[in-house]
């Protein structure tokens, strides 16, 4: 594949701050946005690209604000569409780093279509998926994500409604990386963003986000720090799944099934399952552990293979063409097929 | 019996058989033949949604037809003077519209009485004498293969199979064409399966042979080359001449282009023939949807790509939403519908004109979208290279409608040089354009067209964010305010009614001033203009002006509705463009309206010509 068509990676004098426009975040006070917003403004200038190479693009929802908080080419589209558009923006110009910042409505309810055979073609785009279970924008209806009997605007008897885990989605649709954030966590959030810049293919990213306002506390026992560490699951690619405040919980499979134990004699470290972001039995043991009450909820880098992508499948077809049939200009586009002279 | 050569100016010919037996390629084979061969023609496929009805049946006959002749063809031809039927259903479906004297060449092989019965024919018409008033060829066209390929090494059913082709060679004999363009053709076609290519070469030589041999025929037909202008010339259908004038726009532009597309009837050939041209650079995205389509292109085109995306009028409706996203972002979009029968699914196969409104306006909140109509198969090319370089031009989404008829028929066209399309330049911002000083500023716009600076993502320096949200002029930040709302909408629609600068004068066929205009727009150009021209040829006072541009209108057009009577309107629909003459120019109109699912006929533009001008 030509350079111009592969983005480019280079040591670049950028800080946080070449990331800030200026302008007035308008999130509500203590939104989990403003603390994703922060880390990724953070992150952006550690990934060696240079600030015109980035392009933000979103659909409509609170998160969908996020491409008018970050200098960088921006693009604020409809609803449910932004993969659909960052998909072409991306095909278009191969060379730019493409983020769509979507939730958990504007990603998996409207706009989940676009979501799975994003994620399926695989094409070189990171997809932040903002999860708080909730539409806020429209002020507290449920969404696809919330959990059944909850009571909102829309469900005020409690909803009826089977949730998604969008990270099950995502490996269903067939994703080549699939991570897991919360947005007060930093440095897991820094971790998971630094790898998704860095897989080639989709990355698929949902993070826990506390909506304030109509869902206060949905996450709060893995917000919580002090709850953290005995209700969430780290996972690191080559290490046992290890949890707990005093690290002293582990992940073993019993027969066919997950289940905790306590690290000791009776189950010694070596015993524990160790995290392989490569094998899907592993990746789907995870993602069951989600919203079962008897396991810790996972995050990190749940999955990530290297899988052919649809951009440098298309790009590698044209220069293929052009290779055997020679650049076809215009005056040999006209010549082309049957052509009789009168 | 001998036979005599008849010279003859134009003639019509229907191919006509069950969905399987191939008639399309048969039309479309005689087509490329005839169009080498130097006459003009136009053609009309017309063929059921179902890919195969079932056998036999009236439902699943499928039709091609082709007027060709030594003089300039503008239509497909209103009733055939040969129908080709290959089976009882076919007969029955297309006899009525045959010329009375008209030839049927029949598979008499086909006249089963099984199939008889599914057509519903009470006794075998080729046999009863109820077709004496036609000259009928019943030919056993399946035993004659069966003769001529027993030795081919084909399989029964593949010989059954080159029927069609015998017909084929029938007609090339009858109409005095060289078999060789199709030989040839299909020796390409099945180079990996040279026996059959041999077997059908072998039928069109059995069917051209027989014609000669047996002298049945008593009559051959010469129809002399037209007289066209000299040049380099190939035969397109509407759709493909669609994709080569957005490619062709491109590479004038020297730009990328990105077709985001979902496969549709009858609008799927412009996405094939666009995949092809993987060496143009051309990239090609079937997308998961209609929506998909349209907003990847919206992001190819933010990304610097000319964008583009094609459809038929369901999935139009479906775009409707993102047609807005790039109006209000202001970004260079082309929007190809090749219009079909509706409502809802509609007449997927059949031609209509329907969408005009859909097209003006089927979008939330106000704000113009220009809409340009192609007029002839070969027009496609030159409309869609103009929608293209308006819409960067004046940075805004074009929807450019074409119809099923102008997108599977076809017609020879003459190859313009490069020097004749008209010149597109593009110029982006650059970061050493702006300093501390002169910053960049997205909706800061040209004087002249209002259009936006359109600066590319990787473009140092020119950082910047648009989106869905109202903007405030200039800066392109979001806004609410009650008078920013105000003047952005009031700039949209002037941007777009600024665009008639670009249209040239009308044209006027005929005189400037008479009794009565024929106004017409999109895919029926040819016919309104063979019902005017005769009736102008029998002394009557008439006039044609057809438009290119629907929306804006031309500047000059309710001038020049002052030197006419009447206005008639003819529409494949119910009247979408009466009402737009009306509501612009406090105007009545007469109206003409077919919904069909077919195209006007030449003789009822000029019968309802007549109609009007004899009553004065």
């Amino acid at each position: 594949m030509s350079d111009k068509n592969a983005i480019k990676v280079e040591p670049v004098a950028l800080t946080r701050k070449d990331f800030v426009p200026g302008n007035e975040v308008r999130w509500c006070p203590g939104c989990g946005d403003y603390s994703v917003l922060a880390q990724v403004q953070k992150m952006f200038p550690e990934m060696g690209i240079k600030r015109e190479d980035f392009a933000v693009i979103s659909g409509i929802g609170c998160s969908s604000r996020f491409p008018y908080y970050m200098d960088t080419y921006g693009f604020h589209t409809i609803h449910g569409r932004a993969t659909a558009i960052a998909s072409g923006v991306k095909l278009a110009n191969p060379a730019l780093s493409v983020w769509v910042v979507t939730g958990d409505g504007d990603g998996f309810s409207i706009g989940g279509n676009h979501m799975i055979h994003l994620l399926r073609r695989n094409i070189d785009i990171n997809v932040l998926l903002f999860n708080n279970r909730i539409y806020g924008l429209t002020k507290g209806q449920y969404s696809p994500t919330s959990l059944p009997g909850a009571k909102t605007k829309s469900s005020p008897f409690g909803s009826i409604d089977n949730p998604f885990i969008p990270a099950s989605v995502a490996f269903g649709a067939e994703a080549s990386f699939i991570a897991r954030a919360i947005d007060v966590d930093v440095k897991n959030m820094q971790d998971v963003l630094m790898e998704s810049h860095q897989h080639k293919g989709t990355s698929f990213v949902e993070i826990y986000q506390n909506c304030v306002i109509f869902n206060d506390g949905a996450f709060a026992d893995v917000s919580n720090k002090k709850t953290r560490p005995d209700h969430a699951l780290f996972v690191k690619h080559g290490e046992p799944m290890v949890f707990g405040a005093d690290q002293n919980k582990g992940i073993i499979i019993d027969g066919s099934h997950p289940k905790v134990v306590d690290i000791g004699k009776e189950y010694p470290i070596e015993r524990i399952l160790v995290h392989d972001k490569t094998n899907p039995l592993i990746t789907n043991l995870l993602l069951q552990m989600t919203l079962d009450n008897h396991f810790p909820t996972p995050f990190g880098v749940l999955r990530q293979v290297d899988k052919p992508t649809y951009d440098e499948g298309l790009i590698s077809q044209i220069d293929a063409a052009k290779e055997k049939l020679g650049e076809g200009g215009l005056e040999e586009l006209l010549a082309l097929g049957d052509v009789w002279e009168v | 019996m001998t036979t005599q050569v008849k010279h003859v100016d134009e003639v019509t010919i229907r191919f006509a058989g069950d969905s399987g037996d191939g008639m399309q390629l048969t039309g479309t084979r005689f087509t490329e033949t005839t169009a080498i061969a130097g006459n003009d023609l136009k053609t009309l496929p017309d063929y059921p949604a179902e890919i195969r009805a079932p056998a036999g049946t009236l439902g699943g006959v499928s039709a091609f037809q082709l007027m060709f002749g030594s003089k300039t063809v503008f239509t497909s031809g209103d009733a055939p003077d040969v129908l080709v039927a290959m089976n009882p259903a076919a007969l029955k479906v297309h006899l009525k519209e045959l010329v009375k004297g008209g030839v049927i060449l029949a598979n008499a092989d086909a006249f089963s009485d099984k199939n008889l019965k599914l057509a519903g024919w009470e006794s075998n018409p080729l046999e009863d004498d109820s077709l004496s008033s036609y000259t009928l060829y019943s030919v056993q066209m399946t035993k004659l293969v069966n003769l001529a390929l027993a030795e081919s090494g084909l399989a029964p059913k593949s010989i059954d199979r080159t029927k069609n082709m015998f017909a084929l060679g029938i007609l090339f004999w009858m109409y005095n064409r060289d078999p060789e363009p199709t030989f040839r053709w299909l020796k390409e076609k099945f180079s990996k399966a040279p026996v059959l290519a041999e077997g059908n070469i072998t039928a069109i030589k059995a069917g051209y042979n027989y014609g000669d041999i047996t002298r049945i025929f008593n009559t051959s037909y010469r129809v002399e080359r037209a007289e066209i202008p000299k040049g380099k010339y190939k035969s397109v259908t509407g759709n493909e001449a669609t994709a080569y004038g957005l490619v062709a726009a491109a590479k004038k532009a020297g730009k990328e282009i990105f077709l985001g597309s979902y496969p549709i009837t009858p609008a799927s050939e412009i996405l094939h023939t666009m995949s092809k041209l993987k060496n143009f650079g051309v990239k090609t995205f079937q997308a998961e949807d209609e929506i998909a389509g349209i907003t990847s292109a919206i992001g190819a085109s933010f990304a610097g790509d000319l964008a583009c995306t094609t459809t038929s009028g369901p999935g139009l409706a479906l775009k409707s939403e993102a047609i807005g996203l790039a109006l209000i972002t202001e970004l260079p979009l082309v929007i190809v519908n090749v219009q079909r029968g509706g409502p809802s699914t509609g007449l997927p196969t059949k031609t209509e004109q329907s969408d005009l409104l859909q097209a003006l306006y089927g979008r939330n909140g106000d704000g113009e979208v220009p809409v340009i109509a192609a007029s002839t198969p070969s027009d496609c090319f030159y409309a869609a290279y103009e929608a293209s370089r308006m819409a960067v031009k004046y940075m805004t989404p074009v929807i450019l409608l074409t119809d099923g008829y102008l997108g599977n028929g076809s017609e020879p066209w003459k190859i313009p040089s490069v020097d004749e399309l008209d010149d597109f330049e593009i110029s982006h911002p650059k970061a050493e354009d702006f300093s501390e000083d002169v910053k960049f500023q997205p909706y800061k716009r040209d004087e002249v067209t209002l259009a936006r600076p359109w600066a590319i993502p990787g473009t140092k320096g020119l950082e910047h964010r648009i989106g869905g949200l109202e903007k405030v002029d200039v800066s392109g930040d979001v806004s609410y305010e009650p008078m920013n709302h105000q003047v952005m909408t009031h700039l949209r629609v002037d941007k777009v009614a600024g665009m008639t600068r670009e249209i040239p004068q009308t044209e006027i066929f005929g005189e400037a001033k008479a009794k009565l205009l024929v106004l017409g727009w999109g895919g029926t150009f040819g016919a309104i203009h063979v019902g005017v021209d005769r009736a102008q040829q029998k002394g009557y006072s008439v006039s044609q002006i057809h438009l290119r541009w629907v929306n804006p209108l031309p500047a000059d057009l309710g001038d020049i509705f002052k030197n006419f009577d009447e206005i008639l309107i003819p529409e494949l629909n119910m009247g979408q463009l009466s009402k737009i003459i009306r509501m612009n120019f406090l105007r009545d109109v007469i109206q003409l309206n077919k919904v069909q699912g077919l195209p006007f006929k030449g003789s009822e533009i000029e019968t309802k010509i007549y109609s009007i001008l004899d009553k004065k």
